[in-house]
């Protein structure tokens, strides 16, 4: 174990990506080991959506140049399929409303279940313990409020158990139960399986619940401070981002 | 599906054809009806269903009532079209059906119309009456068989609802590339009745042209139009549904999902029309277009006469959506994956109120034929 913790899970190096002609991320470089969750901070606009969804792969989000790696495969080229099954795995800030497709469907795709197979005990357990039980026949997304999107969102990403969760913004919208509810059982899975999570946010609420190591501020498509999260979070809410990246000091070794 | 064997008069090569297009088990049909090409071959009812329907050709039916010339060519008028015609002048048959007053029949009734003859031109007739707060499920298959090509297939069927009656008449079309429908359907519903209309069709046809109506004359009459249309290999298929809102208080609602690919091309018509004080209704239409080749058209009609009537539709048609099928590959699925189970999901039947056995039944279909 001591020496996996210490292994590179995710490494971004020089990230240079752009979406319809506009350059977001310039020179983005940092790195997840084994074991790690991370706290990514910055204002809206600054580029966080658009760094997690060029690590998942999402094809409007184009590499320039840079490179990405996971367990030490550069994956810069490889589709979004196939980042998921080597164990990334994202909650969508707006995840998308499909007709048709109900809850459970997809519930049963992140086990890798048969539609026809039945939940486990443990499995109806877990979502009940999500509160989810009576949105199992309904579809997707359609009609869910913001904290049932969240809930779902997090439940599928458990079912899948990655090595890396990435979540945008697992708090917006989120009333304070279903906050503490989520932020637990990430922090949970987190623990008990050993894997790494990139968590954004602009809340510190939730880093109550979940004991990140690490956190970053991103910044005009740059990365300025890498520190415990909650001094950055805490600087934020003095100073401001613009005040925050100023000051160094804090700045770990590491990076 | 069990006992199936039971069809026993059957050829093999029918039946088999006609499970994959909803056809089941005689045990678990309140009664049985097929007839291929110009002749009915099978007639039978459920002997738990005895003397609470009658299931028989329509043409042993007039000779034995001479009170259904009153329904024949009632709801449809004889010269409406030339297809119309053609089937007043002359038909093989086709299926009576009547579900006697106040019967509650548990199990669907079957009726199975079949093409296995090259270049047939199959007409047929069929009426259906839900006598007084009777409450029935009919699952109607045409079909044509693999090895006939060319076809064209012409069905007049006429349903009446009386007073209070219930009745969930699905119809499950498979035909061919090369092969031309004209289905004719029309509905009179008296006070209080309720008609839901579901209709699935899967497979490839070259052309497919049909706008049943329902009259909803009775105060507090209620219908229901649910379609599944799925496009693909060059077919045309324009499908409409009418309500015709007599009745005060009656109620339509259409519900349209269709799915074009492959330089097909599909036009989903609805027209409600409120003719009677405080009607309402609701017409939906969902279309997904998976190539450049192919085309959708979605033509809402509502008309309001009388004072507090309601009609409202919505309408959304468009491309398959990227952000869906990133969101499933995110979930460890391929692209080919994501995309065939959003057109499953978007073929729901779920929509078209079935009894349960029933709904996985077409379930299964559905995913067979889309899986095709």
């Amino acid at each position: 174990m001591a020496i996996e913790v210490t292994m590179s899970l995710l490494k971004v190096d020089n990230l240079k990506v752009k979406i319809e002609n506009r350059i977001i991320l310039d020179g983005i470089s940092f790195e997840i080991k084994n074991g790690e969750s991370h706290i990514l901070f910055g204002p809206n606009g600054s580029g966080k959506t658009t760094l997690i969804s060029a690590i998942i792969g999402l094809p409007l989000y184009e590499v320039l140049s840079g490179k990405i790696f996971f367990m030490g495969t550069d994956i810069t080229a490889k589709s979004i399929e196939e980042r998921s099954k080597m164990g990334i795995a994202v909650g969508f800030q707006n995840p998308p409303e499909i007709t048709g497709i109900k809850l459970a469907d997809l519930l049963k795709l992140c086990l890798g279940k048969d539609q026809n197979e039945d939940f486990s005990e443990e499995e109806k357990n877990l979502i009940e313990a999500f509160k989810l039980t009576d949105f199992l026949n309904r579809d997707i997304n359609v009609g869910f409020s913001g904290g049932e999107r969240k809930r779902s969102e997090i439940l599928q990403l458990i079912f899948l158990k990655p090595k890396l969760l990435i979540l945008d913004e697992p708090d917006s919208g989120v009333d304070v139960e279903s906050l503490k509810l989520i932020a637990n059982q990430i922090q949970h899975y987190v623990e008990n399986s050993g894997s790494s999570a990139l968590i954004i946010t602009h809340q510190g609420e939730i880093l109550t619940y979940i004991k990140a190591k690490y956190g970053c501020v991103l910044l005009d498509g740059k990365i300025h401070c890498f520190s415990d999260p909650k001094h950055i979070y805490d600087d934020i809410k003095k100073k401001g981002y613009e005040g925050c990246i100023k000051c160094e000091e804090k700045t770990l070794e590491r990076w | 599906m069990t006992n199936r064997d039971e069809l026993t008069g059957i050829p093999h090569k029918i039946l088999e054809e006609a499970y994959r297009a909803g056809v089941s088990g005689e045990k678990e049909r309140a009664g049985t009806f097929f007839h291929i090409d110009q002749a009915t071959i099978y007639s039978k009812v459920n002997d738990i269903f005895k003397g609470k329907i009658e299931l028989m050709d329509i043409k042993a039916a007039l000779q034995k009532y001479s009170w259904l010339k009153d329904y024949m060519w009632k709801a449809i008028p004889r010269d409406q079209d030339e297809f119309t015609r053609k089937v007043s002048e002359n038909f093989s048959g086709g299926y009576f059906m009547r579900i006697m007053p106040k019967a509650e029949i548990t199990f669907p009734l079957q009726a199975c119309l079949m093409i296995m003859q090259q270049n047939l031109e199959q007409r047929v007739h069929n009426i259906i009456i839900a006598e007084q707060e009777s409450k029935a499920n009919i699952i109607t298959s045409c079909l044509q068989h693999s090895t006939v090509e060319n076809a064209t297939h012409l069905g007049i069927s006429e349903i009446y609802i009386k007073r209070g009656a219930y009745l969930n008449f699905t119809m499950v079309h498979q035909w061919k590339e090369e092969t031309n429908v004209r289905p004719r359907s029309a509905t009179v519903l008296d006070d209080k009745g309720t008609f839901v209309s579901n209709y699935i069709c899967l497979k490839p046809v070259r052309n497919l042209q049909m706008y049943p109506v329902a009259y909803c004359n009775g105060e507090y009459s209620k219908v229901s139009f649910n379609n599944i249309l799925y496009g693909h290999k060059n077919s045309l298929l324009d499908v409409g549904s009418k309500a015709i809102l007599n009745g005060n208080g009656s109620r339509a609602e259409m519900i349209s999902r269709a799915i074009t690919r492959e330089g097909s091309k599909i036009i989903v018509r609805g027209l409600i029309d409120g003719n009677g004080h405080d009607c309402k209704g609701h017409l939906e239409c969902k279309g997904l277009i998976i190539d450049d080749e192919s085309f959708i058209q979605s033509i809402p009609e509502l008309v309001a006469r009388k004072k507090g009537v309601e009609i409202t539709h919505e309408a959304a048609v468009g491309k398959i959506s990227e952000k869906e099928i990133e969101y499933l590959m995110t979930r460890r699925l391929s692209r080919d994956q994501a995309i065939s189970l959003i057109i499953r999901g978007f073929m729901d039947v779920r929509i078209m109120g079935l009894p349960e056995s029933l709904s996985a039944e077409l379930s299964r279909t559905v995913e067979f034929s889309a899986g095709a």
